[in-house]
């Protein structure tokens, strides 16, 4: 039991991460996907986060006096904020995709817009 | 300290400092122009990363003057070398050929942001085959998606939006996948520097996170592999892109997918672990076979010619995965052979299908009716990559071919060889198909087509002399190809 | 838009404030958090403000939008050309430590031109997205 809620970090992770591809996958509309797939990408950021606890440690900022201060792991979160910033393109682009197949289809529903191009 | 110690760098920050030039440029010529001379400095500079890796074996790079493994490292050895000489090669071919073809298809305002987006994604590709970082690698990879999604999406057909968005959603799952695999492997090592992670994982390997990290790599890069079952994304994105687009994806995205899983699979899990304790030589050698039978069967059935050309590229993806599933050295020659072979005869394919839609603005099976009569450098063209596609003696593709019966004959895994007959077979249904319409049927479209301009024939063409060529003197390709499955399974060559 | 009063004069006193904390968050970036990249979104957020509140055409008096295509295009050059410039200087892409007579002045001023970089090219792509998005016409449908 101890270890199921020590792990609690982990538990948010899987939550986040498989409704987040559930919605990717179960969902026709368009916006919802991109929605989806931000919670999915989510979870990794968090995955990463939570790695660089270190117990007791303070943000990484060598500060004079206090040589033998523990800090927590900045290289994760490095990492996670250049993931967060290809997350935040891919978003800029996947709705600028959707605002032109609106425009291209007048609908951002992946079933009407299938619909429609096999009446071509 | 010479300008040569810096080669591995130069490699990709030549074309990276190009887009942005390209976008203060704005003129959609001066910005072929510079393109251009990015593509042909950068042939010349993996030319010359080939030639030192031959004489000196791996370069390693330190970015900032930061050692490995606590700085990012680009390594060239000599596969990824190869995979460089690949990149460069189609896109110095596909850009001369990109002229014509983008004056004509894309809106003439978004034209420096296509070449633009152009250089990003060969960045991309090319960043992704130096770097010796497995984060810095899903950078690379992320910048060569996402420019390619918005490659695919100047298409002129609607289609090209919807096609766009379903890459991005897949292309995004898959470098999601990758980097939650290399955040388990960090978790258990600490590094993210691919040699050292090699040699540190050996040590926790029993533990299951490390299975798992290897389970999320796989499939995150079978994604972008467009591996039977995780395909679906490739027919539309090829099928909608602009010709100039569907050539240089067709020739160089999924070989480089294919490059990171060998990088994965080999070099930082290594052969043993891969091959003996964990089933996945076994899963990939399955759905590398149910790609060639599939995707070969489902192209016999198609109407449009980048649809019919897209699944047969689902299907030579599946030769490649098998070849390097196999885990031996004739195996991994195989599937880097067919690298090379694939990525050239598929480009000229799609740009044969791109003079076609130049002059005939159609890609459907039935209005090519007797084109080899008003077009017959283009579909003379197209039936030398089609032959090649087959594996017919003295083309490219009968080399490859002929390596992975090899190998699978060495192993004893005969099924690999009916398959690969049998995908032949098919391949000879559909290339028969569009060489009985074009040549053997009445011509009946418009009087006005006439042969395609030279600026799109050349580069074409010269795409099918190399393929020529390496079919009857394969010394080049296997050679380095051997050499590099040699260095990858750690055996002398 | 005209009859919004608390929300212009909020805004105009808000405006410079944002800037100067993007600024702070820019120049104080080697020494505490901070960095380009969030400099360069909050300084986009005060512009991406004045657009809300006043209009599209407003901002783009302020800020013309080849100005943001040359912002987006240069700071990815002012990156690239320091990678360079410390290539000639004899180090490796990106070594600071040679861009000056002293490595560790070298490391600041690099760090800082990166830095600067990254947050013109940010703030640039920010303020090119919302012109995109909010200069779409809406399809009546």
């Amino acid at each position: 039991m101890n270890d199921l809620l020590g792990l609690y970090s982990y538990w948010i992770v899987i939550v986040l991460m498989m409704a987040g591809f559930y919605v990717v996958i179960s969902s026709s509309n368009l916006i919802k996907k991109i929605a989806g797939l931000n919670i999915f990408q989510t979870s990794v950021f968090i995955l990463y986060i939570s790695m660089g606890k270190v117990d007791g440690g303070t943000a990484p900022i060598v500060v004079e006096g206090s040589s033998n201060a523990i800090y927590s792991n900045p290289l994760p979160h490095v990492l996670i904020l250049t993931a967060i910033v290809v997350g935040v393109a891919t978003t800029a682009l996947a709705l600028a995709l959707v605002v032109r197949i609106k425009e291209a289809y007048g609908t951002v529903d992946e079933e009407a817009i299938s619909e429609s191009d096999n009446e071509l | 300290m010479t300008l040569a110690t810096h080669y591995p760098i130069l490699q990709v920050v030549i074309p990276l400092l190009a887009a942005p030039a390209c976008v203060l440029l704005k003129n959609p010529r001066a910005c072929w122009l510079l393109t251009m001379l990015v593509m042909l400095v950068s042939l010349g500079i993996a030319g010359q990363l080939v030639w030192q890796t031959s004489e000196s074996g791996v370069i390693s790079y330190a970015i900032g003057g930061w050692a490995a493994p606590w700085g990012i490292e680009y390594r060239v050895d000599a596969l990824s070398s190869y995979v460089l000489l690949i990149i460069t090669t189609i896109g110095a071919l596909v850009l001369p050929f990109a002229a014509r073809s983008v004056a004509d298809e894309i809106n003439i305002k978004m034209q420096y942001l296509f070449y633009a987006a152009f250089l990003l994604c060969y960045t991309g590709m090319l960043g992704i085959t130096i770097t010796g970082d497995a984060f810095n690698l899903f950078v690379f990879l992320e910048i060569s998606s996402l420019s390619s999604y918005a490659l695919v999406s100047l298409g002129k057909d609607r289609r090209a939006l919807s096609a766009a968005f379903q890459y991005l959603i897949m292309g995004t799952l898959g470098a999601t996948f990758y980097l939650i695999g290399i955040g388990l492997l960090y978790m258990m090592t600490g590094t993210l520097n691919m040699a050292d992670l090699a040699e540190r994982l050996p040590a926790v390997n029993e533990s299951r996170t490390v299975l798992t990290a290897l389970a999320f790599l796989t499939v995150g890069i079978s994604l972008k592999l467009a591996l039977f079952p995780l395909h679906s994304w490739l027919p539309n994105a090829y099928t909608y892109a602009p010709s100039a687009v569907s050539a240089l994806l067709a020739g160089t995205a999924t070989k480089v997918a294919a490059y990171v899983l060998l990088r994965v699979l080999f070099t930082i899990f290594g052969v043993d672990f891969v091959l003996g304790t964990m089933p996945v030589a076994e899963i990939l050698i399955i759905l590398g076979m149910a790609a060639i039978l599939i995707g070969s069967m489902v192209a016999i059935f198609q109407e449009n010619l980048k649809r019919l050309l897209a699944y047969s590229s689902i299907a030579q993806i599946g030769y490649i995965v098998v070849g390097i599933s196999l885990g031996t050295v004739t195996g991994l020659t195989a599937g880097l052979v067919h690298l090379f072979n694939h990525a050239i005869i598929k480009s000229a394919l799609f740009m044969a299908i791109g003079c076609i839609i130049y002059r005939l603005n159609s890609v459907l099976i039935g209005d090519i009716a007797g084109l080899g009569k008003r077009m017959p450098w283009t579909m003379a063209a197209f039936v030398a990559g089609g032959v090649s596609l087959i594996g017919v003696p003295l083309t490219a593709g009968f080399i490859s071919k002929w390596y992975l019966v090899l190998a699978a004959l060495d192993k004893g895994y005969w099924p690999i060889v009916v398959v690969v007959l049998a995908g032949s077979l098919m391949a000879v249904v559909y290339i028969w198909r569009i060489v009985e319409t074009a040549y053997f049927k009445p011509y009946n479209g418009p009087a006005s087509i006439s042969e395609a301009p030279l600026t799109m024939l050349i580069p074409t063409w010269l795409l099918i002399m190399v393929n020529f060529y390496v079919g009857i003197d394969s010394s080049l390709t296997a050679g380095i190809a051997s050499k590099a499955a040699a260095q990858l399974l750690g055996v002398s060559p | 838009m005209r009859y919004h009063l608390v929300l212009r004069t909020v805004a105009k006193i808000l405006i410079p404030l944002i800037m100067l904390f993007a600024f702070y968050v820019q120049f104080h970036g080697d020494y505490g958090p901070g960095g380009g990249f969030q400099a360069g979104v909050i300084f986009s957020a005060s512009l991406i403000l004045y657009g809300l509140i006043f209009g599209l055409a407003a901002l783009k008096q302020v800020i013309r939008p080849w100005v943001v295509r040359v912002m987006l295009a240069s700071g990815v050059l002012i990156y690239g050309g320091v990678g360079v410039a410390s290539l000639l200087l004899g180090g490796n892409f990106l070594d600071y430590g040679v861009l000056a007579h002293d490595p560790v002045h070298g490391q600041h001023l690099g760090i800082l031109l990166i830095e600067l970089g990254v947050g013109i090219t940010v703030a640039a792509a920010m303020i090119t997205i919302y012109f995109f998005f909010a200069g779409r016409k809406t399809t009546k449908q």
